[in-house]
């Protein structure tokens, strides 16, 4: 193909937000063929004072905002029912992982499969040469052709870790307009574009939920997800009882009412007998895990270990460790440090510098049986 | 790259405003401004005007002058005609109980489920077939001694199917009953002549033949007493309170006396392209499937459903190619529901989300039905692999 910007089609995912609207804006200028697509992702419904329902995500209010943005910047705009699918992936993964005792990243699966796989599949299906989102992250080539993520330029905003999971097919057709400049920037950008520029939260809470309230969601949708049990001590015995496995967290010290000499923290759960695991502070943390489904976002897997910063959760510092492809496709990774809340549903991101190497999802300790026996790294060559 | 050619196939939601039409109505806007209320020159000179348009449609229509009333559009004859005789009916003692069918346009269903919900009135919705046909026998066995209206609309809006209105008003008629029929999709097409109709009431809006938006009327039959649903000044004889619109009535008038001088050149124009479209649609597109009737339908009007498909995506893709159309369920939000029309023709929800509606008009050409053909064919075939690979 031709290097001239004037034949390629740009799907951008819109929200009515400031960073897709920019995006597009910036797309445009540059002379693509843009067209702007929303998402109506399922979500709990809320009533208003005027008896109608609305998506806390999604709302009436943003899809005008994002159509008449899309107006303003003069490309097509539609709106894609996607609750059916969101539903199916990623609602009812996330209630799976709460069954499960696992801690769930929503928004890693909800890139994984429908903003790169879903939504990129309808952009390629209006023959789109690249899905656009508005994410802070940027991608690069290698002299050899093979396609890069890294970090956005401004750390604080960096979106890198739940974009890890696209692959190189993806990278090739994904662009991410707004990853070189930082977020104060985007905003004069919007200006200089006439796009309005009204704050609106970025929220850390689940776009799903009505209310935010994600353990109201799960007695709602996965009740049995909140069985009450035992909280044992590693050597069985039992110290008190638990509202729900899905309650607590890895580390967490208070609200566990528990009797002991000394203060007890969560090291893990077991969801076949459905106990809590506590113990006192030093047997807190690990200095190691293994994750499954990786991705190696950077191309293939390394030869070999190699030396790495891992974040095990999106606003974890990076944390240097040694990481260990395993023959079975999972990862091992030892941390230099004892970390203390490795969270097992958590994604473990890869990163050499600003540069994203891949990503797997945290497994259960109990699961890889650490306490009993070795395991089973692949011998680095 | 832009689309190779714009196609415009949905006149039945709306058609471009004539040039003639046009024209008639510039000296409306600032030159005979009155209002057609007022006794003062400025005034009588709107007056004149809105007589005039009144006399033309009621020529066409085949009625008296003083039996139309103009209105804002389609949606408000329909609420006029419910309304207007479901109230003062009830109000004089004769009766609540309303008859309709499950195939109306929203501007008759809607006040009719007001009616009964919070009103106090009953409703009985006849069956359809298949092909939205609505059986007069039908009627003739819903009819009771207390019912005050029945509304069947004429032309259907999503299928096409043309109601067999003169049998339908015989039956009414028959047992004393008043017959209104929505009119909208039908009118530039089909007879308006209310005496050939049998009709008592029937609605009309402009946009639907090459007149301005924002204007129609109701026929009201002579000695039918209606309460006015909008209440407030005495015009249209105290049926309709509001100033007249004197400029989209001209516009109005000009057009339906256009659409009907040209009549016969226009349906045999559209029935030529819709034609051309059904056997184009059902020979190239798979598992695509007509709706409404094959013989009773519009001329202008084409409509299948497209099994597998989802039609908002479908309505995205054929925008994409320059080709506009409606998907019946018609939504913009993201949230498509199903079609109750054609839910009451006995499709299933599934079916009822890949309906497609293609309506043709007066610059409708044979390139242009070829176009959109092969735009559908296509878009269905990507639309129908991309469903393959999340139907897992």
């Amino acid at each position: 193909m031709s290097n001239t910007n004037h034949t390629k089609r740009v799907v951008v995912a819109m929200s009515g937000g400031v960073d897709s609207s920019v995006s597009a804006a910036l797309l445009v200028e540059q002379g693509y063929e843009v067209i702007g697509m929303m998402m109506k992702l399922w979500a709990e419904e809320t009533v208003d004072s005027s008896c109608n329902t609305h998506n806390r995500c999604c709302t009436p209010e943003q899809l005008d905002d994002a159509r008449r943005i899309a107006d303003k910047l003069g490309i097509p705009f539609y709106v894609l029912d996607t609750k059916d699918v969101f539903r199916a992936y990623i609602v009812e993964y996330f209630l799976d992982m709460h069954r499960k005792a696992l801690t769930p990243n929503p928004c890693i699966e909800c890139n994984r499969h429908i903003r790169f796989t879903w939504l990129y599949e309808n952009a390629r299906a209006i023959d789109a040469d690249y899905l656009a989102t508005g994410h802070y992250a940027r991608i690069t080539q290698d002299p050899d052709g093979t396609y890069q993520l890294r970090k956005g330029l401004n750390e604080a905003k960096d979106q890198s870790y739940v974009l890890s999971v696209l692959t190189q097919e993806h990278l090739a057709h994904t662009m991410f307009p707004i990853g070189n400049y930082p977020k104060p920037q985007v905003r004069e950008i919007a200006a200089r574009f006439g796009l309005p520029t009204a704050s609106k939260a970025d929220s850390q809470d689940l776009c799903f939920l009505g209310d935010g309230d994600y353990r109201r969601f799960l007695r709602e949708y996965a009740p049995e997800a909140l069985t009450p049990g035992a909280i044992v001590l590693q050597d069985g015995t039992q110290v008190g009882e638990h509202t729900g496995l899905a309650n607590y967290t890895m580390g967490q010290r208070k609200g566990l009412n528990v009797y002991g000499s000394t203060p007890l923290f969560v090291l893990d759960s077991d969801p076949t007998r459905n106990v809590l695991i506590v113990g006192p502070r030093e047997q807190l943390g690990s200095d190691d895990l293994t994750a499954h489904r990786v991705t190696w976002t950077g191309g293939s897997a390394p030869d070999g270990a190699i030396r790495a910063h891992v974040k095990i959760r999106y606003k974890a510092t990076p944390s240097a460790a040694t990481v260990t492809p395993l023959e079975d496709g999972r990862v091992h990774i030892r941390f230099d440090a004892p970390l203390r809340d490795i969270t097992p549903g958590q994604g473990a991101v890869i990163y050499d510098g600003d540069r994203v190497m891949g990503v797997g999802i945290i497994e259960r300790e109990l699961a890889r049986g650490k306490q009993s026996s070795g395991l089973g790294i692949a011998s680095p060559a | 790259m832009p689309p190779r050619r714009t196609v415009y196939l949905d006149h039945s939601a709306s058609t471009p405003c004539d040039p003639r039409v046009v024209e008639a109505m510039m000296p409306y806007f600032s030159e005979i401004y009155g209002n057609s209320s007022s006794s003062h020159s400025f005034g009588r000179k709107a007056e004149i005007a809105i007589d005039d348009a009144r006399e033309t449609i009621a020529r066409i229509l085949n009625c008296k002058p003083n039996e139309v009333i103009f209105t804002s559009g389609g949606s408000e004859s329909d609420n006029l005609a419910v309304r207007g005789v479901g109230w003062l009916g009830r109000a004089q003692g004769k009766g609540a109980h309303l008859i309709t069918t499950p195939v109306e346009h929203s501007a008759v269903s809607a006040p009719i489920k007001q009616m009964t919900g919070i009103q106090g009135f009953k409703s009985t919705v006849l069956p359809v077939s298949s092909e939205a046909w609505v059986d007069p026998q039908n009627l003739a066995a819903a009819l009771r001694d207390d019912t005050a209206l029945v509304s069947v609309i004429y032309a259907n809006n999503e299928v096409g199917t043309i109601a067999p209105i003169p049998e339908l008003a015989e039956q009414a008629h028959a047992r004393g009953t008043l017959f209104h029929t929505d009119a909208v999709q039908a009118a530039g097409q089909l007879t308006l002549d209310v005496e050939a109709l049998g009709v008592d009431m029937m609605s009309l809006s402009a946009h639907k033949f090459y007149g301005p938006k924002g204007v129609g009327a109701l026929y009201v039959r002579e000695g039918i007493d209606i309460l006015a649903a909008q209440a407030g000044g005495s015009h249209e004889r105290g049926r309709r309170a509001g100033t007249h619109n004197t400029t989209f009535i001209v516009g109005m008038a000009k057009a339906l006396e256009i659409a009907y001088a040209e009549r016969e050149t226009r349906v045999a124009h559209y029935t030529a392209m819709r034609d051309m479209l059904i056997d184009g649609i059902l020979s190239r597109v798979p598992d695509a499937m007509l709706t409404g009737h094959r013989e009773h339908r519009l001329p202008s009007h084409a409509s299948f459903i497209i099994s597998g498909v989802d039609s908002s995506k479908l309505m995205m893709h054929l925008d994409m190619r320059g080709v506009a159309a409606s998907g019946g369920s018609a939504c913009k939000t993201g949230n498509p529901e199903p079609s109750g029309v054609l839910l009451a023709m006995g499709f299933s929800p599934e079916d009822a989300l890949g309906s497609l509606r293609l309506t043709v008009g007066l610059h409708t050409t044979q390139e242009d039905i070829d176009y959109a053909v092969t735009a559908v064919q296509e878009s269905v075939e990507k639309l129908r692999t991309l469903a393959k690979m999340f139907s897992a």
